[in-house]
């Protein structure tokens, strides 16, 4: 059987070409790999290889000619025992196009389009057992400890969370107990050991990254989401990457513009990826096990400011919570406020305030940002119609913008007043103490934010 | 082994280095790769496979020297040029096709295409498309080898080009530190693109582990044989507990970086030169027919099975459906 040769396509956007010239004749023996014509495509001049044995029977496309389309029969090729006289008229060539599915594709309208299949989050239990006064950073250390205890696959590693017991302490005595195969202290590597713990995880270890906190991160953040958010999409569902990244996010206090920075909006930005942001003990530590326990890779941003600060968690060692499940941790009437992370204290110190001048804030924890429980906030707004977000972080494309974008979609015709954001300002973070507070979110303009939507003088 | 080395090309691996009917293998696997390649290189040119394609030919017997000094439970993991790394570790040819032309069949099922395609079962951890990653997640693979004590190594396969990435060193400093089981394998082509080596890496490659103290090779990586032999003294010591190593291969893609590279870099004689007298297939070739003990008609035969396979799989990767339109959300989480 004689073999057509087609004008190849030679780069993603070609569809059709220059035949610049015949490296061989007709009645040139011709092997695989051998050039055997010179094209010139939309980008260069590109060389075209023989596939198959044979000898170039009958060149169909004579040099010089011009708009050639891809997957024309530009020659024929002889294999054993024909001759040219046997090759018959070339038929048009097949149209080399894919078939594609007779069923619609589903929009990428967010209204219309199937969400990835995430699992429902399960309503979140009753803890109603005895309590424990503890820190977020003890809170953080026994959800870390309690799964490394159930669970001989989880590690921790980074910087300093062995022998110094955690640059902020929340690792102490991690090592103690398990020893230094699974507390692991890195060099001063982000994106060297994001990577290792990544590649571990693809094998099935569990990973906790302790980042000393996540701006230094951003060297890592390749790994975070090119290797641990993206590979079992690509994958087919093949391969996991059960990881955990942590540390602190967000401003301290009065260390400048390098060690301040919200990410929230830069992870919950992307499909693959949980992003959390724990504001309480209970929140640190059920929230934290239930990162450890799930199978994706999870954002988990904590708060130095936070680490210190005490309250009551449920003392129940079976003790988790819910990932994508916001919380109400205060009930209200006239206007909801969303907030994560150390700004869910700021929002209620502001619903006291508010309370006192008679308006009645409901304050919700979102505590999961990427899935974020969009379906608490909407129904919060359906009651009080009116909504501030709260953010440490910068305005831009941020999650207040998101908030906004929601409530669009999901409660135009409940709301009362426009969408108000209150936010960090849009600068670097500056050092002087009056300036750095000037930057960051305050009760004080949550409470004008929220007289703003309700219309309050 | 606590010096670096170079080998030069003159270098022979000794005869019993492999049996005949194991070097048969060799030829066949390299022939796979090759037939496959040029097959996904004409494919491409139809317009059924889109995109990026970075064809391995030239440098087949790099992944199938290195295989063969592998066992059961060892993890393979490269970069975007990664067909031949596929087939070597046992994927089948109809996977590996089908996700080219981006079909259901496909080992990610169409997701992920020439960059990016696993097998967990084959030990293959992909298949990744940022210059520089295999580094860190091979060691990372390594750890788990150690952390879990399964007896296995993992080989982090790089270019030359990606040589130059920081986290490459990040990983060296901690793969030796921790005693890592990873044989970190730089497949150098001499070109990063279209770049040369002269004018991207300042000094010798597999010279810089020494800081760390990872020993070193260089090694003709166009002769199965050779590669073979490099490959089984470094597995033995990487399994002896001793940390990573560095094995350069000296290889030469023919191709273009990708489908779409017209190759004007580099003169048409060093190409030629390199395809004419330093082919692996050729050579191993020669070294069979030397045994006496095969004829033209072995050769004519692996040939017709390899084209069978080839032939087969570029049939199984057309006539795939597309992914459903509802494979679009899944996958994104567990
Ligand atoms: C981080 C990153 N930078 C740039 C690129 C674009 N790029 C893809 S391949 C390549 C050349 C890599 O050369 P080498 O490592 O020698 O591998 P080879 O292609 O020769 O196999 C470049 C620059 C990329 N994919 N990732
Ligand atoms: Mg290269």
């Amino acid at each position: 059987m004689s073999i057509q040769i087609l004008m190849p396509a030679l780069s993603p956007t070609m569809t059709e070409g220059k035949l610049a010239k015949w490296v061989k004749n007709e009645g040139d023996a011709v092997k695989p790999g051998q050039v055997i014509a010179e094209i010139e495509t939309d980008k260069a001049t590109m060389e075209v290889e023989a596939v198959d044995e044979g000898i170039l029977g009958k060149i169909l496309v004579p040099a010089g000619t011009e708009g050639v389309a891809v997957n024309t029969p530009i020659a024929v090729l002889l294999e054993d025992g024909e001759s040219a006289g046997d090759v018959a008229a070339p038929k048009a060539a097949p149209k080399a196009e894919a078939k594609t599915e007779a069923a619609p594709a589903p929009s990428c309208n967010p209204q219309s389009a199937p969400q990835p299949a995430v699992a429902a989050p399960a309503p979140e239990k009753e803890w109603t057992g005895a309590t424990a006064s503890v820190t977020v950073r003890e809170a953080l250390r026994d959800a870390m400890a309690e799964e490394m205890r159930r669970d001989g696959e989880v590690f921790v590693m980074g910087e300093e969370v062995a022998e110094y017991q955690g640059a902020y302490k929340v690792t102490q005595g991690l090592l103690q107990e398990f020893g230094d195969k699974r507390v692991i202290d890195t060099p001063i590597t982000e994106y060297g050991f994001a990577g290792i713990a990544t590649g571990a995880a693809f094998a099935g270890l569990k990973p906790i990254v302790e980042f000393m906190t996540w701006n230094f991160a951003m060297q890592a953040i390749d790994h975070v989401i090119n290797s641990a958010a993206k590979t079992l999409y690509m994958a087919g569902g093949q391969l996991g990457c059960p990881i955990v990244f942590r540390g602190p996010n967000g401003a301290a206090s009065r260390v400048g513009a390098q060690h301040s920075q919200c990410f929230a909006s830069w992870y919950a930005h992307c499909p693959g990826l949980i992003v959390m942001a724990p504001w309480s003990a209970a929140d640190a530590k059920g929230l934290l096990k239930a990162a450890i326990r799930n199978p994706n890779p999870v954002v988990f941003l904590e708060n130095e400011m936070m680490y210190g600060q005490t309250f009551d968690i449920p003392a129940d060692p079976d003790f988790i919570l819910p990932i994508g499940k916001a919380k109400i941790e205060r009930a209200g009437t006239d206007v909801t406020i969303t907030a994560f992370s150390r700004m869910v204290g700021v929002a209620l110190q502001a619903a006291d305030k508010l309370a006192e001048q008679g308006i009645s804030a409901e304050v919700i924890n979102l505590r999961t940002l990427r899935p974020l429980d969009t379906e608490t906030i909407i129904q919060s707004v359906k009651k009080t119609n009116r909504l501030v977000s709260v953010e440490e972080g910068w305005h831009y494309s941020g999650i207040g913008s998101e908030m906004a974008a929601i409530m669009m979609e999901k409660c135009f015709d409940d709301l009362d007043a426009p969408v108000v954001r209150v936010y960090g300002a849009d600068v670097p973070m500056p050092y002087a103490a009056n300036l750095e507070k000037l930057a960051l979110p305050q009760a004080n303009d949550i409470i004008a934010a929220a007289k703003k939507v309700a219309y309050a003088a | 082994m606590n010096t670096s080395k170079a080998k030069l090309e003159t270098v022979k691996a000794p005869s019993n280095i492999a049996s005949p009917d194991e070097m048969l293998q060799y030829y066949k696997d390299m022939l796979l790769i090759r037939r496959f390649e040029e097959k996904a290189g004409q494919l491409y040119g139809m317009g059924l496979i889109g995109g990026f394609c970075h064809l391995y030919i030239g440098q087949e017997a790099v992944v199938v020297g290195v295989q063969s000094a592998l066992k059961k439970g060892d993890t393979v993991i490269t970069a975007y040029r990664d067909h031949g790394h596929m087939l070597a570790t046992g994927m089948s040819a109809n996977g590996v096709m089908a996700e080219l032309t981006g079909r259901k069949g496909g080992y990610s099922k169409g997701k992920g295409g020439s960059m990016h395609m696993f097998s967990r079962e084959k030990g293959f951890y992909g298949g990744h498309g940022i210059v520089g990653v295999t580094g860190p997640l091979g060691a990372g693979l390594a750890f788990a080898h150690k952390y879990r004590g399964d007896g296995g190594i993992n080989c982090a396969y790089y270019g030359d080009g990606a040589a130059n990435q920081g986290q490459i060193y990040e990983a060296y400093n901690m793969a030796a530190l921790w005693k890592l089981p990873v044989l970190f394998i730089i497949e150098n082509n001499k070109y990063g693109m279209g770049t040369s080596q002269t004018r991207h890496a300042a000094g010798e490659l597999y010279k810089r582990g020494e800081a760390y103290g990872i020993p070193g090779e260089k090694i003709n990586g166009m002769d199965v044989l050779v590669v073979r032999q490099a490959a089984l003294k470094a597995v033995e010591y990487i399994r002896g507990g001793n940390g990573p190593m560095i094995l350069e291969f000296s290889t030469y893609r023919y191709r273009g970086h990708s489908m779409s590279d017209p190759g004007k870099y580099r003169t048409k004689e060093e190409v030629e030169e390199m395809r004419e007298h330093h082919d692996p297939i050729d050579t191993i070739r020669t070294v069979l027919t030397d045994t006496g003990k095969f004829t033209e008609d072995n050769f004519k035969q692996i040939e017709k099975e390899v084209k069978a396979v080839v032939n087969e799989s570029a049939e199984f990767a057309q006539q795939s459906p597309e992914p459903d339109a509802s494979e679009l959300w899944t996958d994104v989480m567990l």
